[in-house]
C-alpha cells in the first residue's frame, strides 16, 4: 500500500463490490474495499451462482440482458471464464395450466420486441435434457443462459481488482460514516478475524480504529446495507434472505441446462466438477448479528422431494453438504441500484433478493458510469431507492 | 416427531449405554440411537456375540468388560435403534435421523452425545495408496470376522492402540513384518513428570510394560525413532522408506501397512451446532467447552465419552454416569442436592481413571511431521489436494480455514474435513506464524453422515417437518 488516499471506498467486499471497484479502477479512479470479514463471506460465496435471464421481472430485464452480453465475454472483463458455461437455463411446466403461465410470458415478451426466451414441447424438452421424468409436458427456455462457478468468478474478480490497483481491506468492520464538506469520512475497527466457535479472548481482538475519507462511497455490504445506508440517512426497510442449497457427490455428467420449475422452489443443475447443486431459494434463518444463518432441513426436504420428482433418478444420489447465504431481499424483490437519496457522493448497489449474480458485471460499470461522469445510460430506472422509501426525506425538506 | 422422550443418545458405546442405564434408573424415558448393528461402540463392538467366542478370549479382559454393560443395557428399558444415523441438529432440538432409507425428525429437549473418537488423521506420502489402511479399520475386522491380514502388515506409528493390536493379532495367530515407532524418542524422559500421579492405574502401566514384552518375544524388527516416513508404489503398496533414530534412510518392502497415531475426539456434531471448543494443549486436538454436568455451550446439548476428550472405556461409562445426573436435573427428575450428592463419587471415580492420561499424552505425541507434511503428500483424499497447494493458497491473502475451502475445495468432500480439517489448520498456522489454536476451523455443514437425495425428500412427504418459508 503506497498511499491511503483514495477516491472511492467499496464498502462490502462481495461480487458486486469487487465489480465495481474493479471496473472504477479501470476508469482512473484510486480505489479501496472495505470488507467486514473476507471477500465473498456471505452470499458471493454462498451463491449457485445462475447466469439467468429467464423470468426476469420486467424492472430489471434491460440490466440483465447487456449483463448477459458480458457474461459472453466475461474474459475479457476479469481474464478469466469464471467457469461461466452457456448450456441454457430451462423452466419445466408440469402441469398445463403452469405451461400455459409461460406461453403467456413469452408471447408478451415477444409483443415487446424481447426474444431471448422461447417455449419448447415435451420431445425438445426430453432432448435437452433426457434425464427429466417423463410427467413434464413442456417448458420456456433461454438458450444463451447458463452458470459459472462462484468460487472461481470470485478469484477471478479478486484478482483481477486486485491487479487494476484496487486495495482490498479485510477485517475491516465500518462502524460510522459522517458528512465532511463534500467528503465523506468513514470510521472502522479492523477486527481480527476467525474462523470458528472458539471460545476466549482471542476470537475478536480489536485494533484501533481508524477513519478513511473520501469523495465517493459505494454501498455493497449485502444482507448489512440497510445498515450502511442509514449511517448516511437513507431508511431503506430491507428483509433478510437465507436460501439454501443442497451439494451432491461427483457423479457422470447427467444434465447441461440450469432447470428450474414453474410454481416450485427448484434450481437444479450440475456443476464442472460433476457435483449435482441444487437450489431454489428455499429459506434457512438468517442472523444479521451474529453474521450467519442456519439451515433447516425440513424445509428444505420440499427442494430434495422437487428435484427427485423432476429427475427420479438422483434419489440414491447422496448429499454432501448444505448451506446458507445472507443477502439483502427488497419489497418488490428488486434490487437497490444509483444514487443514494440524501447523500450526495454516496451510491447503492445492493437488495439483489436471491438473483444478483448475473448482474455483478452490468451492475458495476453502471456505478462507474454514475461516479466517473454522473450519470449513466445503464437501464437502472426503476432500481432507485426512493421507491422503497416511505417518506422520501427529500420531499419532506422540500 | 411425535415421539416424546426426556432424552435422545447418540451412540450406544461406553458412555452413551452408561448414561441410558442410569438415566433410566432415574426415571427419565430414553432414546438411544447408534449406527451400528449392536451396542457396544468401537471398543467393545459386537461385544454380545464375540465376548464368548475364541476372538473374544483373545481380545482380553478389556473387551469382556463391556458384556454386562450391553446386556444391563439391554434389559434398562431405554428404547435402541441400531442401525440410525443422525445427519442433523437443529435448535429446539429437532434431531434428524434416518433408519432403513426413511428419514424422520424427533423433537427432544436433551440430547447426549456420545459419538467417541476418530483416529487423529495422519496424513504422510503415499499415506492414499492401497495396501495402507489404519490400525483401527484392521482391528475392526479382526473384532468383527476375526480377520487376520494375509500378508504380515508393517505397523507405524504410535499409540497404545497400536500396542493392543498388535498384540491381539499375535494372540489371534497372525504374525507382524515389522513395527515402525515414530514416538518420538525419550518418551519416559517426558512421562515420569506424570508417573506420581499416575500411580493409581498401575494396572494399566503393568499391561503397558507386558504388552511391549509380549512383542519383543515375538521376534519381529522393531524400529524405534522412525521418521519421514513414506509408502511408495506404482498401483499399490510396494515399500516402505523412512529414516532411522541414527539418521540412516532404510527401504523395505511391504504389501500392507497399518497406520495409528492415536485417536481424537470426534468433534464434528459440536462443531456443526456452534458449540464453544477448547484447544487441548496436551491431546493437540479441540475438545468441546463442558461445565461440571457435561453441559456443552449449548443447553441442552450434553456431551460424554472420548469426545469430551481422550480418556479411554472406564472414563467414558463415568461420564456417561455424570451426564445423566446433570440431564436429570435439567429434565427435573432430580434434585441438585441429591444429584451433587450422587456425582461425588463418580467424580472421585473419574479423576483416577483419567490419572494415567497425561503420563499417556507425554509419552505418545503426535509426531511433529504429520502437521507439516511434505508438499507432495496428499492432504484432502476427497478433492485430491496436495500440503503444497494448500500452501500456495495459503499465501492470497491471510487465509482461515473457510476460505482455504473457498480457494480450493479443501474440506468440501464427502468426509467433510474429518481427514483434513486439523492438517489445513496447521499449515495455515505455520504460514501465518500464529499458534495453531487461533486458526479456528471449518463450519461443518450438514448432512453430518450420508444421507440422499431421496432420504431427504421422504421427510417432506411425511409431513412432519417445520413451518415454511417466513
Amino acid at each position: 500500500m503506497s498511499s491511503d488516499v483514495f477516491d472511492v471506498a467499496v464498502i462490502g467486499g462481495g461480487l458486486h463490490g469487487l465489480s465495481a471497484a474493479l471496473q472504477l479502477s479501470r476508469a482512473g479512479k484510486r480505489v479501496v474495499v472495505l470488507e467486514r470479514a473476507w471477500v465473498g463471506r456471505h452470499a458471493s460465496g454462498a451463491s449457485a451462482a445462475g447466469v439467468r435471464t429467464l423470468n426476469r421481472d420486467m424492472g430489471e430485464l434491460d440490466l440483465a440482458l447487456e449483463s448477459m452480453e458480458m457474461w459472453h465475454n466475461i474474459g475479457l472483463l476479469v481474464g478469466d471464464d469464471c467457469g461461466f458455461n452457456a448450456h441454457g437455463q430451462i423452466c419445466v411446466a408440469e402441469h398445463p395450466d403452469s405451461l400455459s403461465k409461460l406461453e403467456e410470458r413469452v408471447s408478451r415478451l415477444r409483443g415487446l420486441g424481447y426474444t431471448h426466451e422461447a417455449i419448447i414441447d415435451a420431445r425438445e424438452l426430453r432432448r435437452r435434457v433426457p434425464a427429466i421424468s417423463p410427467h413434464c409436458i413442456g417448458a420456456s427456455i433461454a438458450p444463451d443462459n447458463g452458470a459459472a462457478d462462484p468460487h472461481r468468478t470470485l478469484a477471478a474478480f479478486r484478482r483481477s481488482a486486485q491487479a487494476a490497483g484496487v486495495v482490498i481491506r479485510e477485517g475491516c468492520d465500518v462502524r460510522r460514516i459522517e458528512q465532511r464538506g463534500q467528503d465523506w469520512s468513514i470510521e472502522m475497527d479492523s477486527a481480527a478475524v476467525t474462523d470458528s466457535a472458539l471460545s476466549g479472548s482471542q476470537a475478536h481482538d480489536r485494533a484501533p480504529s481508524s477513519t478513511l475519507v473520501v469523495p465517493f462511497v459505494v454501498n455493497a455490504a449485502g444482507a448489512w446495507s440497510g445498515r450502511i445506508a442509514a449511517m448516511v440517512g437513507d431508511d431503506i426497510p430491507l428483509d433478510t434472505k437465507a436460501s439454501m442449497m443442497i451439494v451432491s457427490e461427483r457423479l457422470a455428467p447427467m444434465i447441461e441446462p440450469v432447470v428450474s420449475i414453474m410454481g416450485r422452489s427448484l434450481s437444479f443443475k450440475q456443476s464442472d466438477q460433476g457435483t449435482l447443486v441444487i437450489g431454489g431459494g428455499l429459506q434457512g434463518i438468517p442472523d444479521l448479528d451474529a453474521e450467519t444463518s442456519a439451515v433447516r432441513m425440513g424445509v428444505l426436504s420440499k427442494g430434495a422431494r422437487a428435484a427427485t420428482d423432476l429427475f427420479p433418478c438422483v434419489r440414491d444420489i447422496r448429499i454432501v453438504r448444505v448451506w446458507s447465504g445472507l443477502e439483502a431481499k427488497t419489497e418488490d424483490m428488486l434490487p437497490v441500484v444509483g444514487a443514494a437519496v440524501n447523500a450526495p457522493g454516496v451510491f447503492h448497489a445492493f437488495g439483489y433478493s436471491g438473483h444478483g449474480f448475473q448482474l455483478v458485471p452490468v451492475v458495476g460499470a453502471a456505478l462507474t458510469d454514475l461516479i466517473v461522469s454522473g450519470s449513466t445510460r445503464r437501464a437502472i430506472g426503476a432500481l432507485n431507492a426512493q421507491r422503497l422509501m416511505a417518506t422520501p426525506s427529500a420531499e419532506v425538506a422540500a | 416427531m411425535s415421539r416424546a422422550v426426556d432424552l435422545l443418545i447418540i451412540g450406544a458405546g461406553p458412555a452413551g449405554m452408561s448414561a441410558a442405564l442410569r438415566a433410566r434408573g432415574l426415571g427419565l424415558s430414553v432414546l438411544v440411537v447408534d449406527d451400528q448393528p449392536a451396542p457396544g461402540g468401537q471398543i467393545w463392538r459386537a461385544v454380545e456375540t464375540r465376548a464368548g467366542t475364541r476372538t473374544g478370549k483373545l481380545l482380553g479382559d478389556e473387551y469382556a468388560a463391556g458384556l454386562p454393560l450391553a446386556q444391563a443395557f439391554r434389559a434398562s428399558g431405554a428404547v435402541y435403534e441400531p442401525g440410525t444415523q443422525v445427519w442433523q441438529i437443529e435448535p429446539g432440538w429437532q434431531v434428524y435421523m434416518s433408519r432403513a432409507q426413511q428419514a424422520e425428525c424427533v423433537q427432544v429437549a436433551n440430547v447426549l452425545l456420545a459419538t467417541g473418537a476418530q483416529e487423529r488423521p495422519a496424513p504422510f506420502p503415499g499415506w492414499t495408496l492401497p495396501g495402507v489402511l489404519t490400525v483401527g479399520a484392521a482391528q475392526i475386522l479382526l473384532k468383527t470376522a476375526r480377520e487376520i491380514p494375509q500378508d504380515p502388515p508393517w505397523i507405524a506409528g504410535s499409540g497404545p492402540l497400536a500396542l493392543l493390536y498388535m498384540v491381539q493379532l499375535l494372540r489371534a495367530g497372525g504374525t507382524i513384518a515389522g513395527w515402525l515407532d515414530t514416538s518420538p524418542a525419550d518418551g519416559w524422559r517426558r512421562a515420569l513428570p506424570h508417573a506420581a500421579s499416575a500411580r493409581h492405574a498401575w494396572k494399566d502401566i503393568l499391561k503397558g510394560l507386558s504388552w511391549t514384552r509380549e512383542l519383543r518375544r515375538a521376534g519381529f524388527p522393531i524400529v524405534r525413532g522412525v521418521t519421514q516416513l513414506r509408502a511408495q508404489g506404482g498401483q499399490r503398496l510396494e515399500h516402505l522408506v523412512y529414516q532411522t533414530a541414527d539418521g540412516q534412510s532404510q527401504r523395505v518392502a511391504a504389501a500392507l501397512l497399518l497406520i495409528h497415531e492415536g485417536v481424537v475426539p470426534s468433534i464434528h456434531m459440536t462443531q456443526a451446532l456452534g458449540c464453544e471448543h477448547v484447544w487441548s494443549v496436551n491431546q493437540h486436538c479441540l475438545t468441546p467447552t463442558l461445565d461440571e454436568w457435561s453441559q456443552t455451550s449449548k443447553p441442552g446439548i450434553f456431551l460424554a465419552g472420548d469426545g469430551a476428550g481422550i480418556g479411554g472405556a472406564r472414563a467414558a461409562c463415568t461420564r456417561g454416569e455424570l451426564a445423566a445426573l446433570g440431564i436429570a436435573m435439567r429434565a427435573g427428575k432430580l434434585q441438585d442436592d441429591a444429584a451433587r450428592h450422587l456425582a461425588e463419587p463418580l467424580r472421585r471415580r473419574l479423576a483416577t481413571e483419567l490419572s494415567i492420561r497425561p503420563m499417556l499424552d507425554a509419552l505418545y505425541p503426535p509426531r511433529a511431521e504429520l502437521f507439516a507434511p511434505p508438499d507432495d503428500t496428499m492432504v484432502c483424499r476427497c478433492e485430491e489436494l496436495t500440503a503444497g497447494q494448500i500452501r500456495a493458497a495459503a499465501r492470497i491473502g491471510q487465509p482461515g480455514p473457510n476460505q482455504i475451502k473457498a480457494f480450493t475445495r479443501a474440506g468440501m468432500g464427502p468426509c467433510q474435513g474429518r481427514q483434513c480439517g486439523y492438517t489445513v489448520a496447521h499449515i495455515l498456522a505455520a504460514a501465518h506464524g500464529k499458534p495453531v489454536e487461533e486458526i479456528g476451523f471449518y463450519r461443518i455443514r450438514p448432512p453430518l453422515k450420508p444421507l440422499t437425495l431421496g432420504e431427504l425428500a421422504s421427510l417432506d412427504s411425511a409431513s412432519n417437518t417445520g413451518s415454511d418459508a417466513p
